[in-house]
């Protein structure tokens, strides 16, 4: 070491993003691996998931390929990426497949992109590959379109700091092409496959979702400065189940429009400790929810909720306040329909956005 | 019309879209080239780039090609010769060349339409600097004067769109030339890299709403944002304006204003909102007049039809749309609002 005792620098993240599987993002890594290996660059592979894909295997062929870890839970064995030795290894890039994906619990980190942190911060580059569903933000969309709910997600905050977002694409027709000649799953699995995620227009519009995606990823990196002062958005979290898509749907649009992101409960009289076991639950939740996603956290007191969001919003410049829509005939005390128009006419020198459910089809 | 009688099937189009050379556009094209071929499919090179990379020309050597007649730098690709011979397939590397005066047709591809017509299918490849449409955007970024392009409703009329992306650093590390000045370079690269993302979503959009429309699905979902202005005559559309700007410039989203036309407007009000549609107008918005009984009824069901995902409308507490009967007119529009965001604005 060049500097000893002194930190290194940071390594640089790239990310191969597909709209589904079998669109050639573990191939491109793989191929990118090749590249820099044949210009002298220590590349090593700390985790591709070949699915038994015979082009895939190929394009490994040569390279080094760090063992994987196995890790024993409710009387099974599964194998997982060996981050401790990858960074004992210390190789200039790692390649790590599938960066969404959940660890099985003992196995250390919680997720991937928490072992990429690990190793991005002992000055390792990354490479890796994504899905548009895993992200965040867009939980509620891609449920809109493919009728799922996503339960492995990666906050948006960890795709943004990556140095490079590559889209990998491939048309919706060749795909299902390669899904029928057998080239993504075993016969069994692909009929099922094309009968849920994979409809053509579910790809179609998970595709152009991830063409805007990468859009913006450009954008984002060529000028990150917004013009003119800054929006400032409050979210409001409630009990109600609603609050994570509006969490998701506000770091979304703060992160699109360059604004900062406040989350504020109210805590109505006394302490926490009036309301239902469930609702107080509930509430944590959401905080730790939109703390997760970097999204600065408060809890207000005060009886008049509207007023005390709207007062919370004048004494921090927040120029637009996220709330849920209310539910249809179901008065609940935290969350009645007057809330909305409370705050609609307390805060009328701001905007106020209310968000309403995605439905899928 | 074939001499038996029957129409001759249109062929199959696929575009490559790149953003600049150097890519990689012209390899996964001859790479598919081989891998259909290996599939048994019938496979000619009806163009290939004058300077392709040498692992382009590798590949090449295993494919049969119709060679371009003409001039290297002024060649047309030989259209008589590839229809007599009729491939399954036939690849068209670069679209955006003019042909030499005396040609058959003026551009090469009004020479791929006829292929099409003639029942061929083609894969072809363009640069994003080389459509008509974008012309202006394009030599704004670059500031190179482009000559030869290929008008958006030919690559909207494809029937699969690809996009080859890749970040700027491949490129570069291909025209060491064009070290000097990198910075600005990549970051032209990237603006361009956007144009062609977008560009593709836009198709990708475009391709979605007819596969909806010929299965009778009403629904959008929601891939693309779209706002919807609702203009009043106390709306404070320079505000919502500001706001959509920076919201279409961030999200690539699309913009519509819409109003109810009310038959018993007073003069006054006419007058008021004449001033803020003329706002809208010369700020580049569609405006569309909706007719209707009920104001929020034919705001939301137009907004269904649209695929609006963010609706911006003003406080009415009271007037302006004081006809409205059943209380106020933003709460009910608020309590029926799905899948969507409504902004409510000061005014």
């Amino acid at each position: 070491m060049a500097n000893p005792g002194r930190a290194p620098a940071r390594g640089r993240l790239k990310i191969f993003l597909g709209y589904a599987a079998g669109v050639g993002k573990t191939c491109q890594m793989l191929e990118d691996a090749q590249e820099r290996k044949a210009k002298g660059i220590d590349a090593v592979i700390g985790y591709f998931e070949s699915h038994g894909r015979k082009d895939t295997i190929a394009k490994a062929e040569g390279l080094e390929i760090m063992p994987r870890k196995r890790v024993s839970y409710r009387d099974s064995t599964f194998e997982e990426m060996d981050t401790a030795a990858l960074m004992e290894r210390n190789p200039q890039v790692a390649y790590v497949d599938e960066f969404a994906h959940t660890n099985i619990p003992g196995s250390g980190r919680a997720k991937r992109w928490e072992d990429v942190e690990a190793l991005l911060d002992a000055g390792i580059d990354v490479v890796t590959t994504l899905n548009i569903q895993h992200l965040e933000s867009l939980n509620d969309q891609v449920w809109q379109i493919t009728g799922v709910r996503v339960q492995e997600t990666i906050p948006d905050w960890v795709v943004q700091q990556a140095d490079e977002v590559v889209m990998v694409d491939l048309t919706p027709r060749a795909l299902l092409h390669r899904i029928e000649r057998g080239a993504v799953y075993g016969p069994e699995k692909a009929q099922r496959a094309m009968q849920n995620f994979f409809r053509e227009s579910t790809l179609v519009a998970l595709r152009e979702l991830t063409l805007r995606q990468a859009a913006h990823e450009v954008q984002q990196r060529l000028d990150p400065a917004a013009d003119g002062p800054s929006p400032r958005i409050l979210v409001h979290l409630t009990p109600d189940p609603q609050t994570a898509m509006l969490i998701r749907r506000a770091r979304r649009v703060s992160d699109f429009t360059g604004a900062e992101c406040f989350a504020v409960a109210v805590q109505p009289a006394g302490d926490w400790c009036d309301l239902p076991e469930r609702e107080r639950e509930a509430i944590g939740r959401h905080l730790n929810f939109a703390r997760n996603l970097h999204i600065e956290t408060r809890i207000l007191e005060g009886e008049d909720t509207a007023a005390a969001l709207v007062d919370f919003a004048r004494r921090n410049q927040i120029t637009q306040i996220f709330l849920s829509r209310p539910p249809d005939r179901r008065p609940r005390r935290f969350f009645s329909r007057n809330l909305v128009q409370k705050v609609v006419a307390l805060g009328r020198d701001m905007q106020i956005v209310i968000v309403s459910e995605r439905e899928p089809l | 019309m074939q001499p038996d009688g029957t129409a001759a099937e249109k062929g199959h189009l696929k575009i490559l879209v790149g953003y600049a050379s150097g890519v990689g556009k012209s390899f996964r094209m001859i790479d598919e080239a081989r891998r259909r071929k290996e599939r048994g499919q019938d496979v000619v090179i009806g163009a290939v780039q004058p300077n392709a990379p040498p692992e382009v020309q590798e590949l090449q050597r295993h494919l049969e090609v119709v060679p371009l007649k003409g001039a290297s730098n002024r060649a047309a690709i030989d259209l008589d010769a590839l229809i007599q011979r009729r491939p399954a397939v036939c690849f068209i590397d670069g679209l955006a060349y003019d042909n030499p005066p005396g040609s058959r047709n003026q551009a090469r591809w009004q020479d791929v339409q006829d292929l099409l017509d003639a029942g061929i299918k083609v894969v072809a490849s363009i640069n994003i600097q080389y459509v008509t449409e974008l012309r202006e955007r394009v030599e704004s970024i670059t500031g190179k004067h482009v000559k030869e392009t290929v008008p958006v409703s030919f690559i909207q009329s494809a029937d699969e769109i690809e996009v080859i992306d890749a970040p700027p650093e491949n490129p570069l590390e291909r025209t060491p030339e064009e070290r000097i000045d990198a910075k600005r370079r990549e970051q032209q690269l990237s603006k361009l890299r956007e144009l062609t993302l977008v560009l593709a979503a836009d198709v990708v959009d475009r391709q979605l709403e007819q596969y909806l429309d010929r299965h009778g699905i009403q629904q959008h979902l929601g891939a693309q944002e779209r706002i919807l202005i609702c203009v009043t005559p106390r709306a404070n559309v320079a505000q919502m304006m500001g706001s959509a700007r920076a919201i279409v410039a961030k999200f690539h989203a699309e913009l519509t204003a819409a109003y109810v036309s009310q038959p018993d407007i007073s003069a006054a009000d006419q007058a008021a909102l004449d001033r803020r549609l003329e706002i809208v107008r010369s700020a580049g918005a569609a405006i569309q007049i909706l007719e209707g009984e009920d104001p929020v009824t034919a705001i939301l069901d137009f907004a269904h039809r649209k695929g609006i995902t963010q609706l911006f409308i003003g406080h009415s507490q009271r007037s302006g749309f004081g006809a409205w009967l059943w209380g106020n007119p933003v709460d009910r529009l608020i309590q029926r609002s799905r899948g969507m965001d409504v902004r409510v604005f000061p005014q």
